[in-house]
């Protein structure tokens, strides 16, 4: 019997189990696919939002503040990427500008510190690719940029290493409470549980949905991404929001916290939970737009692109809490800014189920985590002390990224390891650079038979069914 | 810090022509320093053949052609390093490597060749739309995969691109038993040889369809199930009432090669924005003084024995640096006009050697009776008759002593194609 079981293995659900983990109390995690951080929490602008923009008084205005406050000592805690880089919202037209105002005073009600507005001439001379057109734009110092699937990894391997467990590749496929405690049904499986807690994402609705009679409904909003070369970095360090219009939300162009561009993200519903193809029309949208703020844009620099879903709420904020069922919670519609959200309202969560379940603090709880040795970030002293101490960090496997097999072997046996291509690549970066693992592919499956014990044919990209090659030559 | 006359960055059939040709020329304290784990490069996935007609006047496999230049390094005992990666190179020419038995090592060099090749255009260079599951591979990662490590990347196939290596996998898939359904290509021609489109589509039926494109592609648990193609317009947009999907479990992309510069942006060298390799002299010398570039890294080539040559040049140029230090006395620009796409090097040195130079050039368009020619000052001092040139087909002008003679400081030299074949 679990004390709680978090459906949802995204920064949702990873930070609340590290948080419920400092409580003697038996945590689990159920998540679908084989990792965490496969869904909305790997693909989202990774930006730490300084709160001026969610309406005073929801719940998104709430956390956000709250969240961003948090970074800082969380990303040292947890050694995950995070920088403060500063943001401005980007004004076209001088019609527009007492919106900028408007964004302002609201941020202030927020409680955003450091706001200030500044001509176009002011702006360019901070970024000085931004756009022409510009005429004045609201500077946000406290902006901030965070790598979304390091830090849910982080936060996953904290809870895990102070007791949580993870059940992958387990599917929730019922929920029914019998004599106050809650039997969860995960493929063929069932677990029981005092308590459940909703981290669902977009499939939040269909869980709330098993349990609650106050039926939520979630909207998957799509959204596109292009990624530029490393060597595009210089051409904004801040990110560069767009500022609403009746033309619709905007793109943002945004450094990454490992230093190339991003733009996007589109925004379109559809029907489909699962649905993170990219489209035609909404990369060229994507990129269309962001040349409006950053004109030296090229296409020639893009090396990837990818899609996620928003969940979004009907209710149009967060839907955070204990549900008309007892010790059924849901944290739910966990779009923008969720990300920033997510460190309070784990907390949050935390303790009010705590307090509900009458758990205790820990004796020992293990604060912080230590993330992979990254040799691409280490000075040449650092490297070389390292590869004496382990010489597989003198061995570069992505040549791009400058990758060694140190990382990628430390990537597998760590607490939970990658198993597969993409789980190696979002905890080491191998094959996230400017050739995106034409090199690395053959050596990554290599590295993951042998210290998984498994047959080249057997290594996936992203778990069952997406196995790399389909056997051997004749 | 260790010191060392030469440094080659790489050791396939560039650095190992360079190497050998620098040491007979006197340079015999060099280094070759490799990151794969043998010597050869990417000559060692190329088991099909086709090699060396120009060079040994025989037809040898890739790794056949690579074993002659390791043959030739090995008898010189030219140092080399295996499995060990350079991460850094200044304009001082200190080279940073690392490797798992000497850690991370810098050394001062006199001169430093860049020989490291390139690498493919990955899909999103190109922007495909579509699913983002197992399945997609450049052409030449499921050629490292069929010919190294004895594995298959699918079953049923759709190749986008006709660049040599596609080609070449098309028929190696269906070697293998493969089906191979369709090579897509955006242009209304083929980027590859046209022996290779012979070769490797006509005799296995396999169809090619030009001015076409990749708009979509689909997956099924979380493998590429079909691919979306559709023609594409005059302006290479796709049309999108054309779209038909083809069933599929891979796609290769063969799209393009890039020469591979980061280590030579961090030495402040000058790159080209159209070939994406170093703007070189006639001693295949970048702008700064000692370093070097050649091969596919400087540009890409379409026969390894053109590699050869040129780097064997380079190998040379660069002993000569060694003993004589740089002349850069009054260069002079060498352009390309009137659909020459690009023409390396792209500056000569008005020396007093007159040494011949080989004008090496890609055009930018299919041009058929046309005379590539070359002009110094206007006046055409070679030329070379072609039925048809091709962006897929280097193409080679060799001007002797006598023609770089006549090369006088404030000359303005310059490639062009001239119509009907005719002056």
């Amino acid at each position: 019997m679990y004390d709680v079981l978090i459906i949802g293995g995204g920064v949702i659900g990873c930070s609340l189990a590290r948080e419920l983990a400092r409580y003697d109390a038996k945590i689990v995690v159920a998540e679908k696919e084989n990792d965490v951080a496969t869904g909305t929490s790997k693909a989202n602008s990774g930006i730490v939002h300084a709160g001026f923009d969610a309406k005073t008084g929801s719940n998104k205005a709430k956390y956000n503040v709250l969240g961003a406050g948090m970074f800082e000592e969380l990303s040292k805690q947890l050694d995950f990427p995070y920088r403060k880089n500063g943001a401005f919202v980007l004004c076209f037209d001088k019609d527009d500008e007492p919106k900028l105002q408007d964004l302002l005073n609201q941020g202030v009600k927020n409680g955003v510190k450091d706001l200030r507005i500044v001509s176009g001439e002011e702006a360019r001379r901070l970024e000085p690719n931004i756009s022409k057109e510009v005429t004045a734009a609201l500077y946000i110092s406290t902006s901030g940029i965070v790598s979304p699937y390091e830090m849910t990894v982080a936060y996953a391997e904290n809870a895990f290493v102070n007791g949580a467990e993870f059940l992958l590749e387990k599917e929730v496929t019922d929920i029914k409470q019998k004599d106050g405690v809650f039997e969860v049904t995960l493929n063929n499986e069932k677990v029981y549980a005092k308590s459940v807690v909703n981290c669902a994402g977009v499939y939040a609705d269909v869980i709330n949905n098993l349990v609650s009679k106050n039926k939520l409904e979630i909207i998957s909003r799509k959204g596109e991404y292009c990624l530029l070369d490393k060597k595009c970095g210089g051409l904004t360090d801040a990110t560069l929001f767009q500022l609403p219009t009746k033309m619709g939300k905007g793109i943002l162009v945004a450094p990454t916290t490992h230093g190339n561009i991003l733009v996007g993200p589109t925004a379109d519903d559809i029907d489909n939970k699962s649905d993170v193809d990219t489209t035609y029309d909404g990369l060229n949208t994507a990129f269309d737009k962001a040349s409006i703020s950053v004109p030296g844009l090229n296409r020639r620099n893009i090396i990837t692109q990818f899609a996620g879903l928003r969940a979004h709420c009907t209710q149009n904020d967060f839907v955070i809490g204990e549900s008309d069922v007892k010790n059924f919670y849901n944290v739910a519609g966990i779009e923008s800014p969720g990300l920033t959200s997510a460190p309070a309202i784990a907390v949050d969560m935390a303790s009010k189920i705590a307090a509900n379940l009458g758990f205790n603090k820990k004796q020992r709880f293990t604060e912080t985590r230590k993330g992979i040795p990254h040799f691409a970030l280490m000075s040449d002293s650092e490297r070389e002390q390292l590869i004496k101490e382990n010489c597989l960090y003198g061995k570069i496997v992505c040549r791009c990224e400058n990758v060694t097999e140190g990382e990628i072997v430390d990537s597998i046996n760590r607490p939970l390891g990658a198993t597969d291509m993409d789980g190696v690549k979002r905890r080491t970066r191998a094959g996230m650079g400017r050739c995106q693992a034409g090199f690395c592919t053959p050596r990554v499956m290599e590295i993951l038979a042998r210290e998984l014990g498994k047959d080249m044919t057997e290594i996936t990209k992203n778990g069952k069914g997406s196995n790399l090659v389909v056997g051997r030559t004749k | 810090m260790n010191t060392c006359d030469l440094v080659i960055i790489g050791g396939g059939p560039a650095g190992l022509a360079a190497a050998k040709s620098a040491y007979d020329a006197g340079v015999k304290d060099l280094l070759i320093l490799e990151r794969e784990s043998s010597l050869g490069g990417i000559l060692n996935q190329c088991i099909h053949n086709g090699f060396g007609l120009h060079t040994f006047k025989e037809e040898l496999t890739g790794p056949e052609y690579a074993q002659r230049y390791i043959d030739l390094v090995e008898e010189r005992n030219v140092p080399y390093k295996l499995d060990s990666t350079v991460i850094n190179i200044n304009k001082d020419k200190v080279v940073t490597y690392v490797n798992e038995q000497d850690g991370l090592q810098k050394v001062q060099a006199k001169a430093v060749i860049l020989a490291c090749g390139c690498r493919e255009r990955p899909r999103g260079g190109i922007n495909i739309a579509g699913a983002r599951a197992a399945g997609i591979f450049s052409a030449g990662t499921a050629q490292k995969l069929v010919n190294v490590d004895g594995l298959m990347p699918g079953r049923e196939v759709v190749i986008l691109g006709s660049g040599d290596i596609g080609l070449i996998m098309a028929r190696r898939m269906t070697f293998e038993g493969a089906k191979v359904k369709a090579v897509v290509e955006l242009m209304p021609y083929s980027s590859g040889l046209n022996r290779n489109i012979v070769q490797c589509l006509n005799d296995f039926n396999i169809p090619l369809k030009f001015s076409h494109t990749v708009v979509d592609i689909k997956a099924k648990d979380g493998r590429v199930s079909g691919v979306v193609i559709a023609a594409v317009d005059d302006k290479l947009k796709p049309v999108m009432e054309s779209a038909e999907e083809i069933k599929c479990d891979t796609l290769l992309l063969s799209v393009g090669l890039l020469p591979e510069n980061e280590l030579a942006g961090y030495a402040d060298v000058t790159l080209s924005p159209i070939t994406s390799g170093a703007v070189v002299d006639d001693k295949m010398m970048t702008n700064v003084d000692g370093i070097f570039e050649c091969g596919n890294v400087l540009h890409v080539h379409d026969l390894v024995d053109y590699v050869s040559e040129e780097s064997e040049h380079a190998g040379l140029c660069a002993a000569e640096y060694i003993k004589k230090g740089a002349s850069r006395n009054s260069q002079i620009d060498v352009k390309g006009t009137n659909g020459i796409r690009y023409v390396v090097p792209q500056k000569i040195n008005k020396d007093d050697d007159f040494a011949p130079i080989s004008l090496k050039m890609r055009v930018a368009n299919v041009f058929k009776r046309v005379e590539v020619a070359v002009l110094l000052d206007g006046v055409k001092i070679a030329g070379k008759k072609k039925q048809i040139v091709t962006p897929g087909e280097m193409e080679t002008i060799a001007l002797g002593s006598e023609v770089v003679q006549k090369v006088k400081a404030g000359s303005t030299l310059e490639v062009t194609l001239l119509s009907g074949g005719q002056k």
